[in-house]
Protein backbone atom coordinates (compact mmCIF):
# COMPACT_ATOMS: atom_id res chain seq x y z
CA UNK A 1 0.00 0.00 0.00
CA UNK A 2 2.71 2.35 0.96
CA UNK A 3 6.47 2.20 -0.13
CA UNK A 4 9.12 4.10 1.30
CA UNK A 5 12.22 4.45 -1.54
CA UNK A 6 15.66 5.68 -0.49
CA UNK A 7 14.26 9.26 0.97
CA UNK A 8 16.83 11.89 1.75
CA UNK A 9 15.84 15.09 3.60
CA UNK A 10 18.40 17.16 4.86
CA UNK A 11 18.11 20.55 7.08
CA UNK A 12 21.18 22.52 6.62
CA UNK A 13 24.20 19.98 6.44
CA UNK A 14 22.39 17.48 8.86
CA UNK A 15 20.68 14.75 7.01
CA UNK A 16 17.90 13.77 9.37
CA UNK A 17 16.36 11.15 7.03
CA UNK A 18 19.58 9.50 4.92
CA UNK A 19 17.57 6.46 2.79
CA UNK A 20 14.89 5.25 4.63
CA UNK A 21 12.95 2.23 3.27
CA UNK A 22 9.62 1.12 4.38
CA UNK A 23 6.97 -1.20 3.26
CA UNK A 24 3.42 -1.25 4.24
CA UNK A 25 1.15 -3.69 3.36
CA UNK A 26 -2.90 -3.00 3.40
CA UNK A 27 -4.24 -4.39 7.06
CA UNK A 28 -0.98 -4.43 8.58
CA UNK A 29 0.24 -3.02 11.72
CA UNK A 30 3.39 -1.82 11.00
CA UNK A 31 5.64 0.12 13.80
CA UNK A 32 8.89 2.22 13.22
CA UNK A 33 11.56 2.39 15.83
CA UNK A 34 14.86 3.74 16.38
CA UNK A 35 16.42 5.88 19.19
CA UNK A 36 15.84 9.81 19.49
CA UNK A 37 16.69 11.85 17.13
CA UNK A 38 16.43 8.58 14.25
CA UNK A 39 14.13 10.36 11.86
CA UNK A 40 11.62 8.87 12.91
CA UNK A 41 9.15 12.13 13.06
CA UNK A 42 10.93 13.30 10.34
CA UNK A 43 10.27 10.28 8.04
CA UNK A 44 6.15 10.60 8.91
CA UNK A 45 6.21 14.33 8.17
CA UNK A 46 7.81 13.72 4.61
CA UNK A 47 5.03 10.43 3.94
CA UNK A 48 2.46 13.35 5.48
CA UNK A 49 3.25 15.80 2.86
CA UNK A 50 4.80 18.23 5.81
CA UNK A 51 7.73 18.44 4.55
CA UNK A 52 9.14 17.63 1.09
CA UNK A 53 11.86 14.88 0.30
CA UNK A 54 14.92 16.13 -1.27
CA UNK A 55 15.36 12.76 -3.39
CA UNK A 56 13.70 9.09 -3.09
CA UNK A 57 10.07 7.76 -4.03
CA UNK A 58 7.13 8.04 -1.36
CA UNK A 59 4.26 5.96 -3.35
CA UNK A 60 0.98 5.07 -1.80
CA UNK A 61 -1.12 3.20 -3.85
CA UNK A 62 0.51 2.85 -6.94
CA UNK A 63 0.97 7.19 -7.32
CA UNK A 64 4.16 8.95 -6.20
CA UNK A 65 2.79 11.16 -3.10
CA UNK A 66 6.31 13.11 -2.56
CA UNK A 67 5.81 16.43 -4.40
CA UNK A 68 2.08 16.85 -2.71
CA UNK A 69 0.96 19.32 -0.10
CA UNK A 70 -0.44 17.78 3.16
CA UNK A 71 -3.84 18.24 2.26
CA UNK A 72 -3.95 17.00 -0.92
CA UNK A 73 -1.84 13.52 0.81
CA UNK A 74 -4.92 13.45 3.46
CA UNK A 75 -7.70 13.05 0.39
CA UNK A 76 -5.56 10.19 -1.11
CA UNK A 77 -6.55 8.70 2.25
CA UNK A 78 -4.04 9.03 5.39
CA UNK A 79 -4.37 10.52 8.11
CA UNK A 80 -2.08 11.22 11.11
CA UNK A 81 -1.67 11.93 14.51
CA UNK A 82 1.74 13.82 16.33
CA UNK A 83 3.92 13.56 18.60
CA UNK A 84 3.57 16.62 20.60
CA UNK A 85 -0.51 17.37 20.96
CA UNK A 86 -1.72 19.20 17.72
CA UNK A 87 -6.02 19.52 18.20
CA UNK A 88 -7.68 22.79 18.27
CA UNK A 89 -8.09 23.76 21.67
CA UNK A 90 -11.04 26.33 21.79
CA UNK A 91 -13.01 24.38 19.91
CA UNK A 92 -15.47 21.65 21.40
CA UNK A 93 -13.87 17.82 21.03
CA UNK A 94 -17.26 17.64 18.90
CA UNK A 95 -16.11 19.82 16.24
CA UNK A 96 -12.38 19.30 16.76
CA UNK A 97 -13.53 15.57 15.04
CA UNK A 98 -16.44 17.48 12.82
CA UNK A 99 -13.60 19.70 11.15
CA UNK A 100 -12.27 16.73 9.69
CA UNK A 101 -15.49 14.59 8.97
CA UNK A 102 -16.48 18.17 7.25
CA UNK A 103 -13.21 18.20 4.95
CA UNK A 104 -13.12 14.16 4.51
CA UNK A 105 -17.26 14.51 2.70
CA UNK A 106 -15.42 17.66 1.26
CA UNK A 107 -18.34 20.02 2.44
CA UNK A 108 -16.02 22.53 4.17
CA UNK A 109 -16.74 25.13 2.23
CA UNK A 110 -20.39 25.45 2.86
CA UNK A 111 -21.24 28.33 3.97
CA UNK A 112 -25.17 28.96 4.70
CA UNK A 113 -26.33 26.13 6.31
CA UNK A 114 -25.59 25.41 10.35
CA UNK A 115 -22.72 23.21 10.84
CA UNK A 116 -24.54 22.33 14.03
CA UNK A 117 -26.88 19.87 12.14
CA UNK A 118 -24.09 18.79 10.04
CA UNK A 119 -22.80 15.02 9.66
CA UNK A 120 -23.54 14.64 13.42
CA UNK A 121 -24.31 10.48 12.90
CA UNK A 122 -20.53 9.94 11.73
CA UNK A 123 -19.08 12.54 14.30
CA UNK A 124 -20.76 11.15 17.29
CA UNK A 125 -20.19 7.28 15.97
CA UNK A 126 -15.95 8.06 16.16
CA UNK A 127 -16.49 9.90 19.10
CA UNK A 128 -18.34 6.43 20.42
CA UNK A 129 -15.55 4.56 19.32
CA UNK A 130 -12.84 6.11 21.44
CA UNK A 131 -15.32 6.55 24.02
CA UNK A 132 -15.59 10.45 24.16
CA UNK A 133 -19.55 10.44 23.92
CA UNK A 134 -19.71 12.07 27.36
CA UNK A 135 -16.94 14.56 26.68
CA UNK A 136 -18.15 15.67 23.25
CA UNK A 137 -18.99 19.60 24.54
CA UNK A 138 -15.86 20.05 26.56
CA UNK A 139 -13.14 22.33 25.65
CA UNK A 140 -10.71 20.46 23.40
CA UNK A 141 -8.37 22.08 25.55
CA UNK A 142 -9.61 21.91 28.75
CA UNK A 143 -9.03 18.06 28.53
CA UNK A 144 -6.16 15.85 30.25
CA UNK A 145 -3.28 15.33 28.28
CA UNK A 146 -4.07 11.96 27.72
CA UNK A 147 -7.63 12.40 26.79
CA UNK A 148 -6.05 15.21 24.17
CA UNK A 149 -3.65 12.65 22.22
CA UNK A 150 -6.79 10.03 21.78
CA UNK A 151 -8.85 12.91 20.90
CA UNK A 152 -5.85 12.94 18.23
CA UNK A 153 -6.90 9.64 16.67
CA UNK A 154 -10.33 10.86 16.99
CA UNK A 155 -9.60 13.55 14.80
CA UNK A 156 -7.86 11.78 12.28
CA UNK A 157 -10.53 8.99 12.19
CA UNK A 158 -12.71 11.65 10.86
CA UNK A 159 -10.70 11.25 7.54
CA UNK A 160 -12.10 7.83 6.85
CA UNK A 161 -8.11 7.10 6.25
CA UNK A 162 -7.17 4.29 4.55
CA UNK A 163 -3.50 4.26 6.26
CA UNK A 164 -3.47 5.94 9.48
CA UNK A 165 -0.38 7.26 10.98
CA UNK A 166 0.18 7.73 14.43
CA UNK A 167 3.57 9.60 15.82
CA UNK A 168 4.23 8.17 19.55
CA UNK A 169 0.21 7.72 20.34
CA UNK A 170 1.35 7.35 23.61
CA UNK A 171 4.03 9.81 24.31
CA UNK A 172 3.30 11.12 27.91
CA UNK A 173 0.95 8.93 29.03
CA UNK A 174 0.87 7.21 32.64
CA UNK A 175 0.96 3.09 32.17
CA UNK A 176 -2.23 2.59 32.24
CA UNK A 177 -3.38 5.28 29.78
CA UNK A 178 -0.54 3.34 27.55
CA UNK A 179 -2.15 -0.25 27.47
CA UNK A 180 -6.10 1.72 26.91
CA UNK A 181 -5.13 3.21 24.55
CA UNK A 182 -2.84 0.46 22.53
CA UNK A 183 -6.00 -1.74 23.12
CA UNK A 184 -8.46 0.91 21.61
CA UNK A 185 -6.02 1.46 18.49
CA UNK A 186 -5.89 -2.24 18.22
CA UNK A 187 -9.55 -2.41 18.43
CA UNK A 188 -9.91 0.24 15.99
CA UNK A 189 -7.65 -1.14 13.52
CA UNK A 190 -9.86 -3.94 13.69
CA UNK A 191 -13.31 -2.96 13.23
CA UNK A 192 -12.71 -0.40 11.01
CA UNK A 193 -10.09 -2.18 9.12
CA UNK A 194 -6.97 0.29 9.43
CA UNK A 195 -3.94 0.06 8.26
CA UNK A 196 -1.77 1.44 10.61
CA UNK A 197 1.86 2.59 10.57
CA UNK A 198 3.60 4.37 14.05
CA UNK A 199 6.27 4.48 15.97
CA UNK A 200 6.87 4.49 19.63
CA UNK A 201 9.70 4.23 22.49
CA UNK A 202 7.96 1.08 24.83
CA UNK A 203 9.50 -2.10 22.98
CA UNK A 204 7.11 -3.87 24.58
CA UNK A 205 4.34 -2.17 22.80
CA UNK A 206 5.95 -2.31 19.69
CA UNK A 207 6.55 -6.38 20.05
CA UNK A 208 3.33 -6.88 21.39
CA UNK A 209 1.21 -4.76 18.69
CA UNK A 210 3.33 -4.73 15.15
CA UNK A 211 2.97 -7.27 12.62
CA UNK A 212 5.69 -5.73 11.16
CA UNK A 213 9.14 -3.45 12.53
CA UNK A 214 11.29 -0.96 10.29
CA UNK A 215 14.61 -0.13 12.56
CA UNK A 216 15.46 3.66 12.04
CA UNK A 217 18.83 4.43 13.13
CA UNK A 218 20.57 7.58 12.38
CA UNK A 219 18.28 8.93 9.58
CA UNK A 220 19.02 5.31 7.68
CA UNK A 221 16.76 1.98 7.53
CA UNK A 222 18.56 -0.96 9.44
CA UNK A 223 16.56 -3.09 8.41
CA UNK A 224 12.56 -4.25 8.24
CA UNK A 225 11.15 -7.19 9.20
CA UNK A 226 8.35 -9.87 11.65
CA UNK A 227 9.31 -8.57 15.29
CA UNK A 228 11.78 -12.20 15.70
CA UNK A 229 13.81 -11.35 12.56
CA UNK A 230 14.00 -8.05 14.27
CA UNK A 231 14.77 -9.05 17.39
CA UNK A 232 17.34 -11.60 16.45
CA UNK A 233 18.95 -9.45 14.17
CA UNK A 234 22.63 -8.49 15.48
CA UNK A 235 23.11 -5.46 13.76
CA UNK A 236 19.85 -4.04 15.49
CA UNK A 237 21.58 -5.68 18.97
CA UNK A 238 24.22 -3.70 19.07
CA UNK A 239 22.49 -0.68 17.77
CA UNK A 240 19.25 -0.24 19.63
CA UNK A 241 18.04 -3.19 21.48
CA UNK A 242 21.30 -3.11 24.00
CA UNK A 243 21.05 -7.03 24.74
CA UNK A 244 24.44 -8.98 24.80
CA UNK B 1 -31.12 27.76 7.10
CA UNK B 2 -32.39 30.85 9.08
CA UNK B 3 -33.56 28.29 11.78
CA UNK B 4 -30.58 28.32 13.60
CA UNK B 5 -30.81 32.07 13.84
CA UNK B 6 -34.28 31.75 15.23
CA UNK B 7 -33.62 29.11 18.01
CA UNK B 8 -30.20 31.46 18.75
CA UNK B 9 -30.70 32.34 22.41
CA UNK B 10 -29.79 36.07 21.10
CA UNK B 11 -33.24 36.29 19.33
CA UNK B 12 -35.33 37.78 21.72
CA UNK B 13 -33.17 40.73 23.08
CA UNK B 14 -31.87 41.12 19.19
CA UNK B 15 -35.91 41.68 18.46
CA UNK B 16 -36.39 43.85 21.59
CA UNK B 17 -32.58 45.76 20.98
CA UNK B 18 -33.86 46.48 17.08
CA UNK B 19 -37.32 47.62 18.19
CA UNK B 20 -35.55 50.11 21.05
CA UNK B 21 -33.51 51.26 18.41
CA UNK B 22 -35.97 51.38 15.06
CA UNK B 23 -38.02 53.73 17.85
CA UNK B 24 -35.13 55.71 18.80
CA UNK B 25 -35.00 58.46 16.01
CA UNK B 26 -38.52 59.86 17.31
CA UNK B 27 -37.38 60.60 20.55
CA UNK B 28 -33.80 61.82 20.49
CA UNK B 29 -32.37 64.67 18.85
CA UNK B 30 -30.83 64.86 15.39
CA UNK B 31 -27.50 64.71 16.57
CA UNK B 32 -28.01 61.67 18.23
CA UNK B 33 -29.74 59.78 15.93
CA UNK B 34 -26.53 60.77 13.30
CA UNK B 35 -23.97 59.25 16.06
CA UNK B 36 -26.05 56.10 16.31
CA UNK B 37 -26.30 55.84 12.34
CA UNK B 38 -22.07 56.07 12.56
CA UNK B 39 -21.83 53.26 15.38
CA UNK B 40 -24.13 51.38 13.19
CA UNK B 41 -21.65 51.73 10.08
CA UNK B 42 -18.34 51.66 12.12
CA UNK B 43 -19.89 48.22 13.68
CA UNK B 44 -20.63 46.58 10.20
CA UNK B 45 -16.83 47.77 9.47
CA UNK B 46 -15.37 46.07 12.57
CA UNK B 47 -17.54 42.93 12.67
CA UNK B 48 -15.99 42.15 8.77
CA UNK B 49 -12.78 42.94 10.01
CA UNK B 50 -13.27 40.54 12.94
CA UNK B 51 -14.65 37.49 10.56
CA UNK B 52 -10.48 37.37 9.90
CA UNK B 53 -9.03 39.00 12.65
CA UNK B 54 -11.00 37.21 15.60
CA UNK B 55 -12.18 34.16 14.16
CA UNK B 56 -9.90 33.65 11.14
CA UNK B 57 -6.81 34.05 12.97
CA UNK B 58 -5.71 36.29 10.06
CA UNK B 59 -3.47 39.69 10.88
CA UNK B 60 -5.31 42.15 8.24
CA UNK B 61 -3.90 44.95 9.57
CA UNK B 62 -4.67 47.25 6.68
CA UNK B 63 -8.74 46.47 6.89
CA UNK B 64 -9.74 49.99 6.10
CA UNK B 65 -8.91 50.27 2.38
CA UNK B 66 -11.94 47.92 1.51
CA UNK B 67 -13.64 50.63 3.36
CA UNK B 68 -12.69 53.19 1.37
CA UNK B 69 -12.53 51.16 -2.16
CA UNK B 70 -16.11 50.56 -1.42
CA UNK B 71 -17.26 54.30 -0.68
CA UNK B 72 -15.00 55.82 -3.73
CA UNK B 73 -16.66 53.57 -5.65
CA UNK B 74 -19.92 53.59 -4.70
CA UNK B 75 -19.15 57.96 -4.60
CA UNK B 76 -17.66 58.06 -8.10
CA UNK B 77 -20.40 56.28 -9.85
CA UNK B 78 -23.16 58.36 -8.10
CA UNK B 79 -21.25 61.61 -9.05
CA UNK B 80 -19.47 60.42 -12.21
CA UNK B 81 -21.71 58.14 -14.46
CA UNK B 82 -25.11 58.61 -15.08
CA UNK B 83 -25.92 54.77 -14.64
CA UNK B 84 -29.15 53.89 -12.08
CA UNK B 85 -28.18 54.41 -8.87
CA UNK B 86 -28.35 50.89 -7.56
CA UNK B 87 -25.90 49.61 -9.31
CA UNK B 88 -23.00 52.10 -7.30
CA UNK B 89 -24.64 50.74 -4.57
CA UNK B 90 -24.00 47.01 -5.49
CA UNK B 91 -20.76 47.70 -7.26
CA UNK B 92 -19.65 49.47 -3.88
CA UNK B 93 -19.25 45.63 -2.06
CA UNK B 94 -18.37 43.67 -4.80
CA UNK B 95 -14.86 46.26 -6.14
CA UNK B 96 -14.08 45.80 -2.39
CA UNK B 97 -14.32 42.19 -2.35
CA UNK B 98 -12.17 42.03 -5.73
CA UNK B 99 -9.35 44.27 -4.34
CA UNK B 100 -9.59 41.89 -1.10
CA UNK B 101 -9.18 38.88 -3.78
CA UNK B 102 -6.57 41.18 -5.14
CA UNK B 103 -4.21 41.76 -2.10
CA UNK B 104 -5.73 38.97 -0.19
CA UNK B 105 -4.22 36.37 -2.88
CA UNK B 106 -0.95 38.40 -2.44
CA UNK B 107 -0.72 38.20 1.58
CA UNK B 108 -2.16 34.37 1.85
CA UNK B 109 1.33 32.99 0.51
CA UNK B 110 2.78 34.64 3.96
CA UNK B 111 1.83 33.60 7.71
CA UNK B 112 1.07 36.17 10.90
CA UNK B 113 3.21 39.28 10.52
CA UNK B 114 4.49 39.22 7.22
CA UNK B 115 0.85 38.65 6.38
CA UNK B 116 0.39 42.09 7.77
CA UNK B 117 3.11 44.25 6.71
CA UNK B 118 2.51 42.95 3.19
CA UNK B 119 -0.91 43.99 3.46
CA UNK B 120 -0.10 47.68 4.83
CA UNK B 121 2.00 48.42 1.99
CA UNK B 122 -0.05 46.88 -0.38
CA UNK B 123 -2.95 49.03 0.87
CA UNK B 124 -1.01 52.10 1.39
CA UNK B 125 -0.61 51.89 -2.09
CA UNK B 126 -4.22 51.94 -2.79
CA UNK B 127 -4.47 55.16 -0.25
CA UNK B 128 -1.83 56.93 -2.10
CA UNK B 129 -3.29 56.80 -5.80
CA UNK B 130 -6.08 57.43 -4.30
CA UNK B 131 -4.47 61.09 -2.99
CA UNK B 132 -2.17 61.73 -5.46
CA UNK B 133 -5.21 61.31 -8.56
CA UNK B 134 -6.51 64.60 -8.33
CA UNK B 135 -8.37 64.28 -11.61
CA UNK B 136 -10.51 61.19 -10.90
CA UNK B 137 -10.71 61.26 -6.83
CA UNK B 138 -10.46 64.40 -5.95
CA UNK B 139 -7.55 63.72 -4.03
CA UNK B 140 -7.27 65.26 -0.57
CA UNK B 141 -10.15 67.47 -1.15
CA UNK B 142 -12.32 63.84 -1.36
CA UNK B 143 -15.58 63.81 -3.11
CA UNK B 144 -18.85 66.12 -1.24
CA UNK B 145 -22.26 66.39 -2.14
CA UNK B 146 -23.01 62.54 -3.69
CA UNK B 147 -26.40 62.81 -4.98
CA UNK B 148 -28.70 60.22 -3.34
CA UNK B 149 -31.63 58.50 -4.42
CA UNK B 150 -34.79 60.19 -3.24
CA UNK B 151 -36.06 57.54 -0.60
CA UNK B 152 -32.44 58.28 1.09
CA UNK B 153 -33.03 62.31 0.97
CA UNK B 154 -33.47 62.63 5.24
CA UNK B 155 -31.04 61.93 7.97
CA UNK B 156 -33.90 59.76 9.81
CA UNK B 157 -34.19 57.69 6.52
CA UNK B 158 -30.73 57.12 5.85
CA UNK B 159 -30.78 55.72 9.57
CA UNK B 160 -33.43 53.52 9.02
CA UNK B 161 -31.54 52.28 5.73
CA UNK B 162 -28.60 51.61 7.13
CA UNK B 163 -29.91 49.92 10.11
CA UNK B 164 -31.68 47.35 7.94
CA UNK B 165 -28.62 46.83 6.02
CA UNK B 166 -26.81 46.61 9.13
CA UNK B 167 -28.94 43.54 10.72
CA UNK B 168 -29.17 41.99 7.30
CA UNK B 169 -25.49 41.84 7.56
CA UNK B 170 -24.73 40.54 10.70
CA UNK B 171 -27.89 37.67 10.05
CA UNK B 172 -25.50 37.03 7.25
CA UNK B 173 -22.03 36.92 8.58
CA UNK B 174 -23.58 34.39 11.89
CA UNK B 175 -24.52 32.12 9.29
CA UNK B 176 -21.43 31.85 8.02
CA UNK B 177 -19.67 31.64 11.56
CA UNK B 178 -21.78 28.73 11.94
CA UNK B 179 -21.74 27.43 8.72
CA UNK B 180 -18.71 24.44 7.89
CA UNK B 181 -17.24 27.12 6.23
CA UNK B 182 -16.97 29.13 9.43
CA UNK B 183 -16.27 26.01 11.86
CA UNK B 184 -13.06 25.26 9.42
CA UNK B 185 -12.38 28.59 9.74
CA UNK B 186 -12.07 28.85 13.41
CA UNK B 187 -10.12 25.76 13.65
CA UNK B 188 -7.95 27.32 11.04
CA UNK B 189 -7.28 29.86 13.37
CA UNK B 190 -7.05 27.48 16.35
CA UNK B 191 -4.45 25.49 14.33
CA UNK B 192 -3.50 25.78 10.72
CA UNK B 193 -1.08 22.92 10.87
CA UNK B 194 -3.84 20.83 12.19
CA UNK B 195 -6.34 21.53 9.53
CA UNK B 196 -4.08 20.80 6.82
CA UNK B 197 -3.40 17.50 8.08
CA UNK B 198 -7.06 16.81 7.78
CA UNK B 199 -7.58 18.33 4.28
CA UNK B 200 -8.54 21.45 4.56
CA UNK B 201 -6.98 23.19 1.64
CA UNK B 202 -5.94 26.50 4.53
CA UNK B 203 -4.82 29.08 2.13
CA UNK B 204 -7.84 28.95 -0.16
CA UNK B 205 -9.83 28.97 2.95
CA UNK B 206 -8.10 32.25 3.79
CA UNK B 207 -8.69 33.40 0.99
CA UNK B 208 -12.23 33.11 0.95
CA UNK B 209 -12.45 34.71 4.35
CA UNK B 210 -10.73 37.60 3.30
CA UNK B 211 -13.02 38.16 0.14
CA UNK B 212 -16.13 37.51 2.00
CA UNK B 213 -14.70 40.15 4.92
CA UNK B 214 -13.98 42.76 2.71
CA UNK B 215 -17.07 42.64 0.71
CA UNK B 216 -18.95 43.74 4.23
CA UNK B 217 -15.96 46.47 4.51
CA UNK B 218 -17.33 47.33 1.37
CA UNK B 219 -20.92 47.55 2.27
CA UNK B 220 -20.07 49.62 5.45
CA UNK B 221 -17.97 51.80 2.98
CA UNK B 222 -21.69 52.28 0.96
CA UNK B 223 -23.40 52.87 4.24
CA UNK B 224 -21.07 55.25 5.15
CA UNK B 225 -21.48 57.19 1.60
CA UNK B 226 -25.36 57.27 2.42
CA UNK B 227 -24.70 58.40 5.77
CA UNK B 228 -22.36 61.49 5.24
CA UNK B 229 -22.67 61.95 1.21
CA UNK B 230 -18.83 62.63 0.95
CA UNK B 231 -15.39 60.75 0.91
CA UNK B 232 -12.28 61.55 1.60
CA UNK B 233 -8.76 59.69 1.94
CA UNK B 234 -8.50 59.58 5.56
CA UNK B 235 -11.31 56.20 5.60
CA UNK B 236 -8.07 54.46 3.44
CA UNK B 237 -5.82 55.63 5.54
CA UNK B 238 -3.89 53.08 7.98
CA UNK B 239 -4.76 55.01 11.19
CA UNK B 240 -8.55 53.96 10.81
CA UNK B 241 -7.44 50.17 10.43
CA UNK B 242 -5.81 50.27 13.30
CA UNK B 243 -8.42 51.65 15.28
CA UNK B 244 -11.18 49.30 13.44
CA UNK B 245 -8.52 46.71 14.73
CA UNK B 246 -8.29 48.29 18.48
CA UNK B 247 -12.53 48.16 18.19
CA UNK B 248 -12.49 44.42 17.92
CA UNK B 249 -9.68 43.78 20.78
CA UNK B 250 -11.74 46.50 22.89
CA UNK B 251 -15.08 44.73 21.89
CA UNK B 252 -14.17 40.71 22.56
CA UNK B 253 -12.14 39.42 19.20
CA UNK B 254 -13.77 35.89 20.15
CA UNK B 255 -17.03 36.65 20.72
CA UNK B 256 -19.36 37.94 17.91
CA UNK B 257 -20.68 41.29 19.26
CA UNK B 258 -17.88 41.96 20.70
CA UNK B 259 -17.02 44.85 17.61
CA UNK B 260 -20.09 46.50 17.90
CA UNK B 261 -19.50 47.11 21.60
CA UNK B 262 -16.10 47.87 20.24
CA UNK B 263 -16.81 50.20 18.10
CA UNK B 264 -19.69 51.74 19.88
CA UNK B 265 -17.48 52.62 22.71
CA UNK B 266 -14.55 54.46 20.06
CA UNK B 267 -17.22 56.38 18.40
CA UNK B 268 -18.78 57.65 21.46
CA UNK B 269 -15.46 58.35 22.78
CA UNK B 270 -14.30 60.22 19.82
CA UNK B 271 -17.85 62.30 19.65
CA UNK B 272 -18.05 63.01 23.20
CA UNK B 273 -14.53 63.59 25.07
CA UNK B 274 -13.61 65.00 21.34
CA UNK B 275 -15.75 67.89 22.68
CA UNK B 276 -13.61 68.60 25.42
CA UNK B 277 -10.22 68.29 24.00
CA UNK B 278 -8.66 67.46 20.87
CA UNK B 279 -6.65 64.89 22.87
CA UNK B 280 -9.38 62.17 23.07
CA UNK B 281 -6.86 59.55 21.94
CA UNK B 282 -4.95 60.11 24.96
CA UNK B 283 -8.06 58.53 26.69
CA UNK B 284 -7.88 55.55 24.12
CA UNK B 285 -4.36 55.02 25.02
CA UNK B 286 -5.25 55.16 28.68
CA UNK B 287 -8.68 52.91 27.72
CA UNK B 288 -6.35 50.25 25.83
CA UNK B 289 -3.48 49.83 28.53
CA UNK B 290 -6.30 48.89 31.52
CA UNK B 291 -7.69 46.94 28.95
CA UNK B 292 -4.62 44.83 28.03
CA UNK B 293 -4.09 44.86 31.73
CA UNK B 294 -7.65 43.80 33.29
CA UNK B 295 -9.67 42.83 30.70
CA UNK B 296 -7.51 40.61 27.91
CA UNK B 297 -10.26 38.66 25.82
CA UNK B 298 -12.18 42.06 25.82
CA UNK B 299 -15.45 43.84 27.46
CA UNK B 300 -17.97 41.26 25.87
CA UNK B 301 -15.24 38.32 26.53
CA UNK B 302 -14.92 39.15 29.95
CA UNK B 303 -18.88 39.35 30.22
CA UNK B 304 -19.18 35.85 28.76
CA UNK B 305 -16.49 34.27 30.92
CA UNK B 306 -18.63 35.28 33.77
CA UNK B 307 -21.54 33.96 32.32
CA UNK B 308 -20.47 30.81 30.16
CA UNK B 309 -17.45 29.04 32.56
CA UNK B 310 -16.36 26.72 30.03
CA UNK B 311 -15.16 29.23 27.41
CA UNK B 312 -12.58 30.31 30.36
CA UNK B 313 -11.24 27.02 29.94
CA UNK B 314 -10.80 27.55 26.56
CA UNK B 315 -8.76 30.63 26.95
CA UNK B 316 -6.76 29.03 29.01
CA UNK B 317 -5.87 25.99 26.36
CA UNK B 318 -5.72 28.44 23.53
CA UNK B 319 -2.27 29.13 22.52
CA UNK B 320 -1.97 32.24 19.58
Amino acid sequence: MLRVEAVVKSFDNFKAVNGANLAVEKGEIVAVIGPNGAGKTTLFNLITGLLKRDSGKIIFKGEDIGGLASYEICKKGIARSFQIVNIFPRLTVFRNVQVAVLSEQRRSNALFRPASSMVLNETNSILDSVGFLGKAHSIAGSLSHGDQKILEIAIALGNEPELLILDEPTAGMSPEETSATMELIKRLAQKRGLTILFCEHDMDIVFSIAQSIMVMHQGQTLIQGKPEEVRKNPIVQEAYLGIE
Amino acid sequence: MFKEVIHSKWFGPLIVILLILFILPLFIPRFYTYILALIYVTSLLAMSLNLVVGHGGMFQFHHAVFYGVGAYTVALMLKKTSLPMWTGFVAGPIVAAITGLIIGWLCVRLTRLYFGMLQISLGSLIWAIVLRWYSFTGGDDGIPGIPMPPFLSSLNQSYYFILVILTICLIVMYLILKSPFGNTLQAIRDNPQRCEAVGVNVKRHQLIAIIIATFFAGVAGVLFVVLERSVFTDLLFWVLSLEVFIMCLLGGWFTFTGPVLGAAIIVALRTFVGIFTEYWTLILGIVLILLIFFLPEGVMGYFQELFEPQTREATKGGHR
